[in-house]
């Protein structure tokens, strides 16, 4: 499919700072929110800031996770092969806004709420995660988050061999619908965000459900011909 | 005017915070969070409080409905809310309410009572019947704001409709417009938003209509051009821009709890010990105290004194 794509080594030089910088921006913004929060100075968090920053964060990560499962898709449809050079930074990028959301919860809610105390923290957040489905639901996605970071490095795909990081990097999908039911099970209402977000979701997993399937016949024909 | 005797809970006037001390106050942590332009309320003649002038001014008497807490900043008042009918974000309200026209307002009112029909705001409200509350405002969200209500007590306005003997609730409707109010688009609730109260807890003393909040006519964003406030309940029963209001012998339906009847009950009162399911209750955050301004919520918002009564006998979890 668009073997000759015009946009075959488009942007191969400066994709991958481009990238960096692209995915930074939210962080950066947010960091010059707060800074110029606590210096007294106007500042776009309004009335309640710890409340739009866990928005922000997790709006954020889960948009990011999106994007980096719809790279393959827009490769295979583009043709635009270095796309698949910033993949990994995509991913990592959601990691990182995900982790500053779970700080974010736990320094600025739960260490607040339990009077400054680290301990009350701990059982704050044990408190949560058995009693508040999203919060379960969040936290369960996060954790399934944790181990795709730590092995996205060519030196962990190495170690573990292709299939075996392919078949762990597959845990991607499920732990992004978790993460759409926990901003489902979050908002209150019927809000057309989760829905929008979880149909972008769906429309990625029935792709990658589509080629799966078309490209199965042809698994057994190579086999046999190696 | 009626002047009512003062209730053995209600503060002495010379207890309270003077307002000088208060704003004072205010401006001393504003001046670190820079969350306020306190210097824009000026301290007022005869006690009531001031605002910044955006709206037309009101007179109204000042009261014994007052709290010591500092009160939370006007633009925080009018600038962080939630009215779904503008949209989901706390901003939202205040971007797009200026859509919604209130000239020339009226409310219907049906059901059972002996003086149904259509009045007009004026024909309900008397200018010379306001007077100035301060109460406690606890959202469902765990945040709350300490907010100088201006109106009229609800159950003077009720009785002027005569309800029946077999008039058991009293339920209420938000004005609905989709031109007007973009977030109707979307299914968020079954619009209009709708409310609903026992005649009981209708007719308690701290039951009461607002028309204006920080000595002006409310803001769109806050429910104009007439709202209810009932304290001892989070935020969501107190409906807002209502325009029909009608008496039934059966519980109404109320829009909340018809959406998620686990999580919002008809009755809703504060209470830190029955969790949200997805939160818990028992502390609410001071909207403009402060970066970590929390608070220990209180049974009915610290309004236990005055409706405790209301519900003697009842499982407040089971009715929650």
């Amino acid at each position: 499919m668009a073997r000759r794509s015009p946009l075959r080594g488009f942007g191969r030089s400066w994709l991958k700072p481009f990238a960096f910088w692209l995915l930074a921006a939210p962080g950066l913004w947010l960091f010059a929110q707060w800074a110029f929060l606590l210096l007294g100075m106007e500042n776009a968090l309004g009335f309640n800031p710890i409340e739009t920053t866990h928005r922000f964060l997790g709006d954020t990560a889960l948009r990011i996770l999106l994007i980096s499962l719809a790279v393959t898709p827009v490769r295979d449809l583009t043709g635009w092969l270095p796309l698949m050079l910033v993949r990994r930074r995509i991913g990592l990028a959601a990691f990182w806004y995900a982790l500053l959301h779970v700080i974010a919860y736990m320094g600025l809610d739960l260490y607040v709420a339990a009077g400054f105390s680290g301990s009350g923290m701990w059982i704050g957040l044990w408190e949560d995660v058995v009693q508040r489905t999203y919060i379960t639901l969040g936290m369960v996605a996060f954790i399934l988050l944790i181990p795709l970071a730590l092995t996205s490095f060519n030196t962990a795909i190495r170690t573990l061999g292709a299939r075996v990081w392919q078949r762990l990097h597959y845990s991607v999908y499920p732990l992004a619908v978790l993460a759409i039911f926990h901003y489902g099970f979050m908002v209150k209402g019927h809000q057309p965000g989760p829905w929008i977000h979880g149909g972008i979701l769906a429309v990625l997993l029935a792709w990658r459900g589509w080629t799966a399937l078309r490209s199965r016949p042809s698994t057994p024909s190579l086999a046999s011909q190696g | 005017m009626i002047k009512r005797p003062d209730a053995p809970w209600q503060l002495k006037t010379d207890l309270v915070t003077p307002k000088t001390d208060y704003l004072n106050r205010r401006q001393i942590m504003a001046g670190g969070a820079s969350m306020v332009a306190a210097s824009t309320l000026a301290a007022p003649a005869l006690g009531q409080t001031s605002g910044p002038g955006e709206n037309p001014a009101l007179n109204a008497r000042t009261t014994g409905y007052v709290l010591g807490d500092d009160l939370t900043p006007y633009d925080a008042v009018t600038g962080y809310n939630n009215f779904y009918e503008f949209g989901l974000g706390k901003d939202d309200p205040a971007r797009h309410a200026h859509r919604m026209t209130t000239d020339n307002w009226t409310i219907e009112v049906e059901g059972l009572a002996e003086r149904p029909g259509s009045y007009r705001l004026d024909e309900l409200i008397d200018q010379d019947a306001l007077e100035e509350r301060i109460y406690r405002l606890r959202c469902v969200e765990a945040w709350s704001m300490v907010i100088p209500w201006i109106g009229v007590p609800l159950a003077d306005v009720l009785r002027r409709f005569e309800p029946s003997s077999t008039a058991r609730y009293v339920q209420f409707f938000t004005y609905q417009n989709v031109l007007e109010m973009p977030g109707t688009r979307f299914p968020v609730l079954d619009w209009p938003y709708r409310e609903g109260l026992r005649m009981d807890e209708a007719m308690n003393e701290l039951a009461f209509l607002a028309v204006g909040l920080y000595g002006e006519v409310l803001p769109n964003q806050n429910g104009a051009p007439i709202r209810l406030v009932v304290p001892w309940k989070y935020g969501y029963k107190s409906i807002k821009s209502i325009n029909r209001i009608v008496f039934t012998d059966t519980q109404p339906e109320t829009s909340w709890n018809q959406s998620a009847p686990r999580e919002y009950g008809f009755y809703s009162n504060v209470n830190p010990n029955r969790a949200h399911p997805r939160w818990s209750q028992a502390s609410e955050r001071v909207i403009g105290g402060g970066l970590f301004a929390r608070r220990e919520t209180d049974m009915f918002n610290g309004y236990e004194a005055q409706v405790a009564s209301l519900y003697d006998g009842m499982d407040l979890i089971r009715n929650h």
